[in-house]
């Protein structure tokens, strides 16, 4: 396949950027888009030039590192996949691709298509996890019936591999279904009961500090979600959130 | 955590601007049936449209709350879409919004301004005639005036194409607002399909029966 890249370069988080176009040759349809981003790198280093930088690391669609926003698509135009599980089957010989970095005030650029996702951890921080205690006197776990349907849908929200997708779709830049994702996983279980209240309170409160934008239920994440994250979590954050701020 | 921080809190916007969309999708629910009156009944319309102008609740209590609900409405959708406007700083050069939500979806504050424009026009047709011919004026309350007024105004087609397209706009600005303002307040359960097709039909009959109106007084008069 012959292509043509359009890729955003930056050479740092100071550095204004642009679109930088690359021709290509010699791609394979049975590649991952990132393959072909290491062919093109590649023919970079070799004829001296700086490669492009993107993150990735597992390679199968479970760590949620590699981004990228392929043809006005976060992960490109297949569904459910990350952006090393897109294969170039998904594009036809003299296609013209663009490249860019996931965008939004709270993912700032670091270098060309590499972005700073440190926001997901900090609302992770502020209450994405329950207190137990781990001394060597922890309960089994199993020991506590849960109900079946709540630990299905809490195993689903558990799902979410915080690749930030969801916030690169929205056209608001919203990051409610990772955090409604966070929120519900727990919030479903009996042991994330107790922390409930103040969890989702100081989750969203860390949400908006971020500069994320308000969600506008386009759906637009939850299909775009490499992990098939329902938009049901947000409502259930709703609710959540609307019992705990009457609580205070 | 702090009120300020709460009252601030985004849900809580979100959830606002859908206890008042659904305010607001109430009171047209009740425009819509008044209006309707207009091609059944000359006198039926003008006997209701003169209650609704003279009731002191409707005028002194409802209005008022009315009055509240748009504008709050309307606020808080600029605040919303310049907050969320500063989310992204730098735009996509290449943005597919189309492959994964709905042009209504994606365009509520264009359908918004265009039923905001709409609203200066109804106004100028009916409210401030009606506040000048009521509080100004002074002039003697007269039952027998509505549907004459009604059908005057549908005499210019100009004036009918825009009222017609605007509720076009509004069947795009309900087709998304119906059910995206009860995820806001969090209802999605077994109820909800069913609540949305409710949304989708309301979105479709309710501006068409606007339009059917608009049309039928401008071709039968």
């Amino acid at each position: 396949m012959k292509l043509t890249l359009k890729i955003w370069r930056q050479k740092n988080a100071q550095d204004k950027g642009g679109i930088v176009e690359y021709p290509i040759d010699g791609i394979e349809p049975d590649m991952s888009f990132l393959e072909m981003l290491d062919v093109l790198n590649e023919g970079l280093i070799n004829k001296g030039e700086e490669p492009v930088a993107f993150d990735h690391d597992c390679r199968e669609g479970i760590c949620g590192m590699c981004s990228l926003f392929i043809n006005g698509e976060a992960h490109g135009p297949d569904r459910g996949v990350t952006t090393c599980q897109l294969h170039m089957r998904m594009f036809k010989d003299g296609d013209t691709i663009f490249i860019e970095p996931f965008r939004a005030k709270a993912f700032p650029v670091i270098k060309d298509l590499v972005v700073d996702r440190s926001s997901f951890d900090r609302i992770q921080h502020a209450g994405g996890f329950i207190s137990v205690n781990t001394s060597g006197n922890t309960i089994d776990a199993n020991t506590i019936p849960v109900n079946k349907d709540d630990a299905d849908k809490s195993f689903d929200a558990a799902a979410c591999i915080g690749c930030g997708a969801c916030v690169a779709t929205c056209k608001n830049s919203s990051a409610m279904l990772f955090v409604s994702a966070k929120v519900s996983q727990y919030a479903l279980l009996p042991q994330g009961k107790v922390e409930a209240t103040d969890r989702v309170l100081h989750m969203v409160h860390q949400m908006d500090l971020e500069g994320f934008g308000n969600c506008t239920n386009t759906g637009a994440c939850e299909i775009e979600c490499p992990k098939g994250i329902s938009l049901e979590n947000i409502a259930r954050m709703n609710r959540e959130y609307l019992a705990a701020s009457l609580k205070g | 955590m702090a009120q300020s921080a709460l009252l601030n809190a985004s849900i809580l916007k979100k959830v606002a601007m859908a206890l008042s969309g659904i305010f607001l999708i109430t009171f047209l629910a009740l425009h819509v049936s008044l209006n309707f009156i207009s091609i059944l009944s000359e006198d039926v319309f003008n006997e209701a449209s003169h209650f609704m102008g003279y009731n002191p609740l409707i005028q002194y209590v409802m209005q008022p709350v009315l009055a509240f609900g748009v504008i709050f409405h309307f606020v808080m959708g600029f605040i919303l879409t310049a907050q969320n406007s500063a989310a992204r700083p730098i735009a996509y050069a290449k943005y597919n919004g189309a492959a994964n939500a709905s042009w209504s979806s994606r365009n509520m504050i264009i359908s918004g301004l265009v039923i905001l424009a709409f609203l200066g026009l109804h106004f100028y047709d009916f409210w401030f005639p009606e506040v000048s011919y009521k509080y100004i004026a002074g002039t003697a309350p007269d039952a027998t005036r509505y549907y004459g007024e009604l059908v005057h105004k549908f005499h210019d087609p100009i004036r009918t194409a825009l009222y017609c397209v605007s509720f076009i706009l509004l069947g795009f600005h309900l087709w998304h607002g119906f059910a995206s303002s009860l995820q806001s307040v969090g209802m999605h359960n077994k109820y909800s399909r069913f609540l949305s097709k409710v949304g989708y039909w309301f979105a479709v009959v309710v501006p068409a029966l606007f339009v059917i109106i608009a049309l039928f007084h401008h071709f039968n008069n």
